[in-house]
Order: C-alpha cells, then sequence, then structure tokens
C-alpha cells in the first residue's frame, strides 16, 4: 500500500508544480502590463513635472513657489483642508455611526446619499452652488441683504470642497465598523460606561486607523479639487485662487516652469499623502493579522 | 436579587420575538435559558439586561421596575456570546474597565482596582495573564476574562450570552463545570442562555424551555426531562419516539396495541401521539401483554454500555429507536430482521390539535 501512497504523492505535487509554473508565465506578463501601464500614466509624467520645473534653475523654481500669488494659493489651499477635514471627518463619523449602529427607515436611502459626489461631476456640483448663492440665485437677494458673499469667496470654495469630500471618511468607516459590530459597545454600557466614554474608550480605539485613512483621502482630494472649486472660486489672484487654479493659470499665461513648480509642490504633497496612506494600510494589515 | 418579567412581548418588524411572556426568577439561582434558534431567548436574555426594549410589559429587580432604566444603571453584568473583549486593551485594562469608567465619587483608588482585578483574575484562574491582549488567549481564557470582567463592578445579577457556545467540546464540559462550580461560590443570580439541553440539564438549577417566543415550560432539570409539558419540550430535550394512534377513553390504539393514556379519560375517539423517550422502551421476544407492539429489527449499534436499536413497526412502519443495556441487549441476543415486541414503561400523549410538529 504505501509505496503506492507516495507514488500518488508524488504524482499530485508534480501536477501542482506543473500548474504553478504555468501560472508563473501569467504572473510576469500580467505585473509587465501593470508596470508598463503605470509607467506610461504615472511615473513618466510624474518625472516630467519635476523636470520642466527644474528647467529653468533652481532659482526660478525657488522664485516661482515663493512669489506672493504662489504663496497666498498655497496658504488658502491649506486652510481649506484644515476647514474641510475636520468637518467631514465629524459628519463621516456620525453617519457611519448611525448606518451601522442604528437600525432605522431609510438607511439605504441615506447610504445612497452618501455616495453621491462621487456620482456627480464636480463642475456641476460647483454649478449648483452657483445657482444657490450667488446674487442672481436662489438665495442670493437674502444673502446680499445681510452682506453675505460667497460665491467668489473663500466660503464658496469650502462648500464646494465640502460636498466633493463629503463620502470619503463614511465610506472608509462603514464596513470597518459593521465588521465591528456593535458587541463591543454594549459590554462598555453594561459595564457602566456612558456614552463619551464608550466613544473615546471603544469605539474609537477600535476605527482609528479607518478614520485616519478616510481623512487622508479626504485631505488629499480637498487639496486637489480642481473642477467644483474652479466654478465657485472666480480665480482672483492672491485671494480666492487656489494651488490647481493657480497651476492652471500660469501654465494659461505660458509661465511653463513656474506652473510645474506649483504643480511639484502638489505632487510632493500627493506623494507623501500616499506614503502616509501606505503605512497606515500596513499598520491596519498588521492588526488585522493579529485578529480576534 | 429576583428579576421578575411581566407581560413582555417584543417585536423585530414583523417577527414576533417575544411574546406575552411572564417568569419569576428567584434570588441566587442559575437558570437556563433553554430554545431552539429564534426562539426568543436572547432577546430576552437582551430586554432584561437593557441591551433591547420591551414593546409591552416589565422588568422587575426585587420589586423594583426598572423597565425604563439605562443599561448602565441596572447593575447587570452581561457576558457576551462572542466575549466582545475590548481588542486594543489588555487583560487588565479590560477587567478594570467597568471600575475606571465609573463616577469620580464612586471610582476605586487605582490600587484598589489592581487589587480587585488581581483577586478576578485568581478566581479565574488567569493570574500570569494581565499583560496579554485578548489575542494572545485561547477560546476558553477569553470567556473566563469576559465573566471576570462582567463580575469586577460586583453585578446584582449575571447574564450570559451562549457563554459555551464558541467552544470545542471539551473546554465546554470543562468551563461549564466550572461556571458552575463558581456560581456555587459566588451566588450571584444568573442567567444563561443555551440551545444545547444537555448544558441546561448539566448546568442550571432551573430551566426555562422557550419556543417561538413563549415559555413552554418552567422547572428543574428533572421536571423538566422527565414531565415535559408539551410535545415540544419532549422532543426539545432528548430523543422521543411517536406512537400515532386513536385515543378512546383512556386507552391509546395503535395498530392492534393499547396503551394506557393518563388524563385522557374523557377523550371520545380522537387522533392522538404518544410520546416515549427511548430508554422507557422495552423490548420482549413474545407478547406478555396489551401493550406490546410488533416491530421488526432494522439495526444496532452500541456506545460505551449502551446500545441503540432502531426498529420498524409491523403497523405502520414508522421507525422507533430504543436504549438499553449492553446486558440486556446480550441476553435477548437480536439479530437483524427479527420480530420482537416493543412496550413503552411510560407514555405520554398528546392530543395534535393543540400544537403543529
Amino acid at each position: 500500500m504505501e509505496p503506492q501512497i507516495s507514488e500518488t504523492i508524488k504524482q499530485i505535487t508534480t501536477r501542482k508544480r506543473k500548474s504553478s509554473k504555468e501560472s508563473k508565465w501569467v504572473k510576469v506578463v500580467l505585473i509587465f502590463i501593470a508596470i508598463l501601464y503605470l509607467s506610461l500614466l504615472l511615473f513618466i509624467p510624474l518625472a516630467a513635472i519635476f523636470v520642466k520645473a527644474f528647467e529653468k534653475g533652481f532659482d526660478v523654481y525657488l522664485a516661482a513657489i515663493t512669489e506672493s500669488d504662489a504663496l497666498s494659493a498655497i496658504r488658502l489651499t491649506l486652510l481649506v483642508a484644515v476647514i474641510v477635514v475636520p468637518l467631514n471627518t465629524l459628519f463621516g463619523v456620525a453617519a457611519a455611526w448611525a448606518v451601522t449602529k442604528f437600525r432605522f427607515r431609510g438607511k439605504q436611502i441615506l447610504l445612497s446619499l452618501l455616495e453621491l459626489p462621487f456620482a456627480v461631476s464636480p463642475v456641476i456640483a460647483g454649478l449648483v452652488f452657483v445657482l444657490l448663492f450667488s446674487p442672481r440665485g436662489v438665495l442670493g437677494p437674502w444673502l446680499v441683504d445681510y452682506g453675505i458673499k460667497i460665491i467668489f469667496s473663500v466660503p464658496g470654495i469650502i462648500i464646494a470642497t465640502i460636498f466633493v469630500t463629503v463620502p470619503f471618511v463614511a465610506r472608509e468607516l462603514i464596513p470597518v465598523m459593521q465588521a465591528q459590530g456593535t458587541s463591543e459597545e454594549e459590554a462598555a454600557v453594561s459595564l457602566g460606561a456612558n456614552g463619551w466614554q464608550m466613544f473615546w474608550r471603544v469605539t474609537l480605539p477600535n476605527i482609528k486607523w479607518g478614520l485616519l485613512y478616510g481623512m487622508i483621502l479626504c485631505n488629499a482630494r480637498a487639496i486637489g479639487e480642481f473642477g467644483a472649486v474652479s466654478v465657485v472660486s472666480g480665480r482672483i489672484r492672491g485671494l480666492t485662487n487656489t494651488m490647481p487654479l493657480h497651476v492652471e493659470i500660469l501654465y494659461n499665461e505660458y509661465q511653463f516652469s513656474a506652473s510645474f513648480a506649483v504643480a511639484s509642490l502638489m505632487s510632493i504633497m500627493a506623494i507623501i499623502t500616499l506614503i502616509i496612506k501606505s503605512m497606515i494600510e500596513w499598520k491596519t494589515n498588521k492588526q488585522e493579522g493579529k485578529g480576534v | 436579587m429576583s428579576i421578575q418579567i411581566e407581560n413582555v412581548s417584543k417585536k423585530f418588524g414583523t417577527f414576533q420575538a417575544l411574546n406575552n411572556i411572564n417568569l419569576e426568577i428567584p434570588d441566587g439561582q442559575l437558570v437556563a435559558l433553554l430554545g431552539p434558534s429564534g426562539s426568543g431567548k436572547t432577546t430576552l436574555l437582551r430586554v432584561i439586561a437593557g441591551l433591547e426594549t420591551a414593546d409591552e410589559g416589565a422588568i422587575l429587580f426585587d420589586g423594583d421596575d426598572l423597565t425604563d432604566a439605562h443599561v448602565s444603571n441596572r447593575e447587570v453584568g452581561f457576558v457576551f456570546q462572542h466575549y466582545a473583549l475590548f481588542k486594543h486593551m489588555t487583560v487588565f485594562e479590560n477587567m478594570a474597565f467597568g471600575l475606571k469608567v465609573r463616577k469620580k465619587r464612586n471610582r476605586p483608588s487605582p490600587s484598589a482596582i489592581k487589587e480587585k482585578v488581581y483577586e478576578l483574575l485568581q478566581l479565574v484562574k488567569l493570574e500570569g495573564y494581565a499583560g496579554r491582549f485578548p489575542s494572545q488567549l485561547s477560546g476558553g481564557q477569553r470567556q473566563r476574562v469576559a465573566l471576570a470582567r462582567a463580575l469586577a463592578v460586583e453585578p446584582k445579577i449575571l447574564l450570559l450570552d451562549e457563554p459555551f457556545g464558541a467552544l470545542d467540546a471539551k473546554v465546554r464540559k470543562e468551563l461549564r463545570r466550572w461556571l458552575r462550580k463558581l456560581h456555587d461560590e459566588v451566588h450571584i443570580t444568573s442567567v444563561f442562555v443555551t440551545h444545547d439541553q444537555e448544558e441546561a440539564l448539566d448546568v442550571a438549577d432551573q430551566i426555562v424551555v422557550m419556543n417561538e417566543g413563549k415559555i413552554e415550560q418552567q422547572g428543574t432539570p428533572d421536571e423538566v426531562y422527565d414531565h415535559p409539558a408539551s410535545p415540544f419540550v419532549y422532543d426539545f430535550l432528548g430523543n422521543v419516539n411517536l406512537f400515532r394512534g386513536r385515543l378512546n377513553h383512556g386507552k391509546l390504539s395503535v395498530g392492534s396495541a393499547k396503551l394506557e393514556a393518563i388524563g385522557h379519560q374523557d377523550a371520545a375517539d380522537l387522533d392522538a401521539v404518544g410520546y416515549v423517550r427511548p430508554h422507557q422502551l422495552a423490548i420482549e421476544r413474545v407478547k406478555q401483554s396489551e401493550d406490546a407492539i410488533p416491530a421488526i429489527v432494522t439495526f444496532s449499534h452500541s456506545v460505551g454500555p449502551v446500545v441503540y436499536i432502531e426498529m420498524k413497526l409491523q403497523d405502520s412502519n414508522e421507525f422507533v429507536e430504543a436504549e438499553i443495556s449492553k446486558e440486556e441487549f446480550n441476553r435477548l441476543a437480536l439479530t437483524k430482521g427479527e420480530l420482537v415486541y416493543v412496550r413503552p414503561k411510560e407514555v405520554k400523549v398528546f392530543i395534535p390539535e393543540d400544537f403543529v410538529i
């Protein structure tokens, strides 16, 4: 009996080896295609940005990013991010909490609404706000009466950015919180914790990586948003110009090196975001790997 | 502390999870809520804890109405089915949680908390594990941490949801014996939910059998097992053989045999079912009395000292199973295909119009 068994095992293992040999080919080809694709669409353009930015030397580069309009664009972009990210974080946590921890009517509708900003073109989103808030818009006369200016000023940019980036945090949190269920929260409450204690000591530590991940994606989009912002901003230099708009204006004025210099700054921000994102992914994988 | 449950009902959408439940749980007892899944046992436990609110009815602890009290004010310890340990906290932090979240004036000093936790760690035999995370513990250890965490806040009532459900058979047996011992030491009113009849019979002082949102029977394990109040309880607690027949003035006719139907003297010409446990079924080679039913031996197998014999009733072609000792089996020297007579030593007759099988 025994030699027969070992023979079968040998057959099975060789078959296995053979099949893995075949898939190796497929693997190599697929990896090659992926890398080629990414090189053409990502790496080469990214390199081109830096090459172009430094084309006329480091002095021109430095001048382009320290010029007052550029600095004001950087400031405005950061201001928008600083306001938008916390607001959407609060909203995202609240929405994810509502969707995952409670049973209520219209939950599916809320979930679909959360996705809406992804489905709507950013330019349309910007136009909606123009229609609402511009002096000739629906709420325009009322706003004019109170001297509130939203369109072609900073509040409009912030509102448009909030709209576009609303889904990020909630979308990251909902699956995480769904997977975790409510039992740890229930345990905390049954041990006498109040709502705040439950949130800070139990819920937040459990969702922190998902939350941070969502915040980073939200931040990246808030910094890079072009379409919606370009409609509502009016592009007043030094006042309502964000970095992406500034890049476009410089480019249209044939100031290629300056334009690419600001673009390179944005690329650096994006790369940093990507690195932080990968670190968080690595961290969460490690945590999940531990399992409970 | 005793628990009174009065007229409690609860619906989830159109599903009636609890249907007018009335139950009294005496002080200091270990009570099992036993039933199949969907019977409402977990819902009842969660209503007692305050994790669900009843649509109707009242929950009283020692006569105090706590129906509208929040979970955190009920002083119950709840042990969750999958333990619900805080993953990011060590065993020590998990167990200290309930004491640390207390309001400042009720909160023990850090040294007192530490003392309490170590005392409990000793009680659950996990002295060396204070610094471990839940992911570094086995299932049985996690269960003990969950229990100790619930006990740390000195609850008046301990509620356990399928406490041994997620453990393998051997650990489960050990842990339930241990729970029984612990209960005898701590003496706190405890209610646990289970679908495992053996577990309930083994551990509990009282068993509450539930089905479809209602209580079928409440009693000691012996009462519930030996004197089931309904066909459902008969069926759910242990194996049972059914003998379908006609009921007439205290006699159930099954084919040519007549069985004694106690408590049905007035019944006249009704369809009825006799319930007989396998160990209450005697096998005889010759027909000695009118309650012996002819059957053909179809299969037999032994588990340790017990032999299970499957037979087919000659009149109705239905299968029955008997449980006899090995000695008895050897004495009878049964072989497959033989004609024998089965005689129920005890039979309980139910009339099927009150229930559906």
